[in-house]
């Protein structure tokens, strides 16, 4: 599949969760229309509970839609995993009783991969995250964005087509944040990869993205695309500059009314 | 050793030595209780003359039959209960309040059951020590992070190698300690039957020597099981210790 070409599409895509003892049931997403394209890096921002982690959990065949059709590379995906997916999850999902290596190494081994080739791609990923020094730590000897950084390595090792992140930065402070935004861009220039990245921060979304779609209030529709126009060979130091602050401004002026959507805090006062 | 240890040596020390001083000074008299020290000398009378052996084996081979069975049952129980939510919302007030039940209280329904013999005590030390390793193991398997089994997913790892390679490894240091809680439980439950209602076994050698007041082999026998029970149990903890530091966050 060359660059440029569709390698998501979702049409229509509607997620409505079973009502649990007599309750309604929940519309948490949808109907959503959207393609990605080969090697683009797109972002996900909406207000809390309009169903962002839901869309990834469709996306990666974790939760079957309730309506609607998503297909990766033509092929559909109806909760099952499939092939060439990886995914970076929010909360720590660092295997505590592995070593870093062998939690890097842990996806390879299960597909069987060759032992020098889980060796040659096991270093190369920890060169590439900084973790050459950690090999044999536990993931509770570490920080959490250097268990972040495993889980992101225990991804890449296994050449995912596309890669899902949750808001992988959501534990970390500020700086750390921009510096592992750097080396996202980085890694996604590397192995071009396409990316869809789930964030709750403006400036995230707006630093890393070639496009970022902007969710209303749940049930979670795209209410605007936003194209940034950033060069691919970006890095952080776009946060400077006065475009970034247009964006965000953007994405803001959006996400405050459906923030307070989210809230019930639409309505005027009585 | 850390200082907490230290403390914790020297405070069974000293009292050790205050009971054998005050069975030396006679204010503990011999009647009531020998020194540890004779304890110590008389159990290693016991042990080398073999008088005792048949009991002994006996118990550890019944404690051990009625251990494997509580690990093996507790945990498939565990995990199927862990899998049937339903179920274990009906059971779950049952595993609160099994503790409260008088066990050695159904000792003549399995006599009746059984027949005299091994039988019934090893049910008394399996009953005893089963619902330790089911309650360990719902806890082990209720706090894998489920940012786990997704990644099992992810990886596309089937049911069982999902449970082989991702639940069991994460539940380890719980299931470890339901299996420390079922060797403690499983002794109580076997030398408790036999000190109540058997013809053999370390239960039975207390039970008799008590009656005959033969302070000579109570007390050693006594202070063997005291023994092999802390032996066994430190050595499970530090095995534990090395389990749960692995994961502790820094």
């Amino acid at each position: 599949m060359a660059k440029g070409e569709a390698h998501v599409t979702l049409q229509g895509v509607t997620r409505v969760y079973p009502g649990v003892a007599g309750q309604q049931p929940v519309h948490a997403l949808g109907p959503l229309d959207l393609e990605l394209v080969k090697g683009e890096f797109f972002s996900v921002v909406g207000p809390s509970g309009c169903g962002k982690s839901t869309l990834l959990d469709v996306l990666a065949g974790l939760a079957s839609v309730t309506d609607g059709a998503i297909r990766f590379e033509g092929v559909p995906i109806h909760g099952r995993v499939p092939d060439g997916i990886g995914v970076v999850f929010q909360e720590d999902a660092s295997f505590p009783w592995l070593t870093v290596e062998d939690n890097i190494a842990f996806g390879l081994r299960q597909n069987s991969v060759e032992a020098g080739e889980v060796r040659r791609r096991v270093d190369h990923a920890l060169s590439l995250m900084g973790l050459k020094d950690f090999i044999r730590a536990y993931p509770a000897q570490l920080s959490g964005g250097m268990r972040q950084r495993v889980c992101i390595a225990r991804t890449l090792v296994l050449e995912p087509r596309l890669i899902l992140l949750d808001e992988p930065f959501g534990s970390l402070d500020q700086q750390t944040r921009l510096l592992m935004g750097d080396e996202l861009l980085r890694l996604w220039r590397e192995t071009e990869s396409t990316v869809l990245l789930i964030t709750h921060a403006l400036d995230e979304a707006a630093m890393l993205a070639d496009r970022i779609g902007v969710m209303s209030a749940r049930p979670g529709r795209f209410l605007e695309i936003v194209e940034t126009g950033w060069p691919q060979d970006r890095d952080s130091r776009i946060v400077a500059r006065p475009e970034f602050g247009r964006i965000t401004g953007r994405l803001w002026s959006h996400l405050r009314v459906e923030s307070l959507k989210a809230l019930g805090q639409d309505r005027p006062p009585l | 050793m850390s200082r907490a240890g230290w403390i914790r040596v020297s405070v069974v020390v000293a009292a050790v030595a205050a009971v054998e001083l005050l069975c030396q000074g006679g204010i503990i008299t011999r009647f009531t209780m020998i020194p540890p020290s004779e304890m110590v000398v008389a159990l290693a009378g016991i042990l080398t003359s073999g008088r005792l052996t048949p009991a002994i084996v006996r118990t550890l081979r019944i404690v051990g039959i009625a251990l494997a069975a509580s690990i093996l049952v507790g945990f498939v129980l565990g995990a199927l209960l862990h899998a049937l939510p339903r179920v274990r919302r009906t059971v779950d007030p049952l595993f609160a309040t099994y503790y409260a039940i008088p066990i050695y209280a159904f000792y003549p329904l399995f006599i009746v059951l059984f027949g005299l013999g091994d039988v019934p005590i090893i049910i008394i030390g399996f009953l005893l020590a089963v619902v330790a390793m089911i309650v360990s193991t719902l806890n082990g398997f209720d706090r894998i992070p489920r940012a786990l089994l997704k990644t099992a997913r992810i990886y596309r790892m089937g049911r069982v190698r999902t449970a082989l390679q991702v639940m069991m490894p994460c539940a380890a240091p719980y299931i470890f300690t339901g299996v420390k809680l079922a060797i403690a439980y499983s002794f109580i439950g076997v030398i408790g039957a036999e000190f109540i209602m058997s013809g053999s076994g370390m239960g039975y050698e207390i039970a008799f020597a008590y009656n005959n007041f033969d302070n000579k082999v109570m007390y050693p026998l006594i202070m063997l099981v005291l023994v092999l029970v802390t032996i066994i149990n430190m050595f499970l903890h530090f095995w534990e210790m090395i389990l749960f530091e692995r994961r502790r966050r820094g």
